[in-house]
């Protein structure tokens, strides 16, 4: 699980890339690549070591006005968690 | 396109020429020269031809890629492309001042490999002192901000060691670390013998990985990736035989796979005879096991064959003699015998000294 107080970041090895024959954009690291909507395009780009979790959801739930804040922070906390599995982020302790 | 065959990885072999000598290395030596090798022009405009293809990761591979004197330019043209740049090298030679150059031209990760988490041994298998400059090499990539993956190709000899290379990465600040069984073709499957484990021992080691990854997280990913011939079903080939993967040659023979040339009837053609997008779409070679039509059973009505694709072609070909037929790795194939029997005997010797051959100066690979 995710602490909500941390800033995470995104590690040294990820790039995030526009796909211009897909027109999403892609997390690349060392052999592997994610394919990301554009929620998940969002919360990387908040993943700086600036934002709290509790930032990223108050931030996002202002922009998708229409979405309920508790599905955002789910989506925030799912979408970390797949990123810290791989071992994409840092500052998460 | 659809996004069904579109390739993400270039796989960039750059040169066949080692300083080191490896014995599981699957390089021809005999090709080890300069003059065999497709010059930079080449090489960029392929590097341009793949990213217009969907290609979006490069890999810089060999041999050992630091010894073409123009790896800066080509380093400088994948970035230009905006490609992920990985270097795979031996870490020799390698100094600080190049490998900082290389950086600022664009290298994104870089990965090391090593045979063994003691010097002696290390020096040993690689035929030559090299262990020492390795670790500086690691010291260097991580001491300047570079991602820096760690690559261990486990064996029989070197699996009982996976605490020691585990702390290594520890002690250099890997960020990945991947202990990669041994793929049994080629030279290795000559040698398998000496290099397939025991069960036990990959049972151990697995523990040990998934400690180490639990401990690391957020820290260090620690791959572990178990021998196929210790698991139920078959590795997907590449994800996908011409799927997501394009392999050029230092020669400029463009291939689904490193070995696929090593399978005889198949047809490949070379990147200075034609764009890589007709080779990618119309070559004989690429299009052989792509889609379903071509699955062998059990394959063919078999649900996981959207996960694997049958598995490996060249091990099917290697074991079995026909790059057609079910993977022999996988439990459901016919001829999944050679894979228990070599199992068994795995077993019968656990704890007997095996000497693996030695490769002369001759290629494991006849061509
Ligand atoms: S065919 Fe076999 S050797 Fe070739 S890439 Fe696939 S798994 Fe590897
Ligand atoms: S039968 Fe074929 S598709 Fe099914 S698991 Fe085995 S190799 Fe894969």
């Amino acid at each position: 699980m995710i602490l909500t107080t941390v800033r995470p970041r995104l590690s040294l090895k990820v790039r995030l890339r526009f796909d211009r024959r897909t027109g999403r954009h892609l997390l690349l690291y060392p052999e592997r690549g994610l394919e990301l909507n554009d929620t998940a395009t969002a919360i990387a780009r908040l993943c700086t070591g600036e934002w709290t979790v509790d930032d990223m959801v108050d931030h996002l739930t202002r922009v998708y006005d229409d979405v309920a804040p508790d599905e955002i922070r789910r989506e925030v906390c799912g979408f970390l968690d797949v990123l810290a599995d791989r071992g994409l982020l840092q500052n998460m302790s | 396109m659809n996004n069904e065959h579109r390739p993400y990885t270039l796989i960039a072999e750059l040169t066949y020429r080692c300083p080191l000598r490896c014995p599981y290395c699957s390089n021809p030596l005999d090709l080890a020269e300069r003059g065999n090798e497709i010059d930079t022009d080449t090489w960029l405009r392929v590097f341009h031809e793949a990213e217009a293809l969907g290609i979006v990761q490069l890999n810089l591979t060999g041999g050992e890629p630091l010894l073409r004197d123009d790896l800066e330019l080509l380093i400088e043209g994948a970035g230009k492309l905006d490609l992920y740049t990985n270097l795979i090298t031996s870490g020799i030679p390698l100094t600080s001042e190049r490998l900082s150059r290389l950086r600022a031209l664009g290298l994104d990760s870089v990965q090391v490999s090593i045979q063994s988490a003691r010097s002696s041994v290390s020096d040993r298998i690689a035929g030559a002192p090299s262990f020492h400059r390795k670790l500086d090499a690691m010291q260097w990539v991580t001491s300047l901000g570079i991602p820096l993956t760690m690559n261990v190709v486990l064996h029989r000899e070197n699996i009982s060691e996976i605490e020691e290379f585990i702390a290594l990465a520890e002690r250099v600040s890997a960020d990945r670390l991947e202990l990669a069984n041994t793929q049994y073709l080629g030279w290795a499957l000559k040698n398998r013998l000496a290099l397939l484990p025991t069960l036990e021992q990959i049972e151990q080691a697995r523990i040990v990985a998934a400690e180490a990854k639990m401990r690391l997280r957020g820290k260090m990913e620690v791959l572990f990736i178990t021998p196929d011939y210790y698991s139920e079903y078959p590795k997907s080939c590449m994800e996908g035989w011409g799927r997501r993967f394009i392999v050029v040659n230092p020669e400029g023979l463009a291939l689904p796979c490193h070995l696929a040339h090593t399978i005889p009837g198949l047809r490949f053609e070379r990147v200075t005879q034609r764009r890589l997008a007709d080779i990618w779409h119309h070559s004989e070679g690429f299009n052989r096991f792509r889609g379903d039509e071509w699955l062998p059973d059990p394959c063919r009505t078999c649900e996981r064959r959207a996960v694997d694709f049958g598995g490996c072609r060249c091990q099917a070909f290697h074991v079995m003699g026909d790059a057609g037929m079910t993977d022999p790795a996988c439990s459901l194939a016919p001829g999944h015998g050679h894979i228990e029997s070599a199992r068994a005997q795995a077993g019968r010797l656990a704890g007997t000294l095996i000497f693996f051959d030695y490769r002369t100066s001759r290629g494991c690979f006849s061509r």
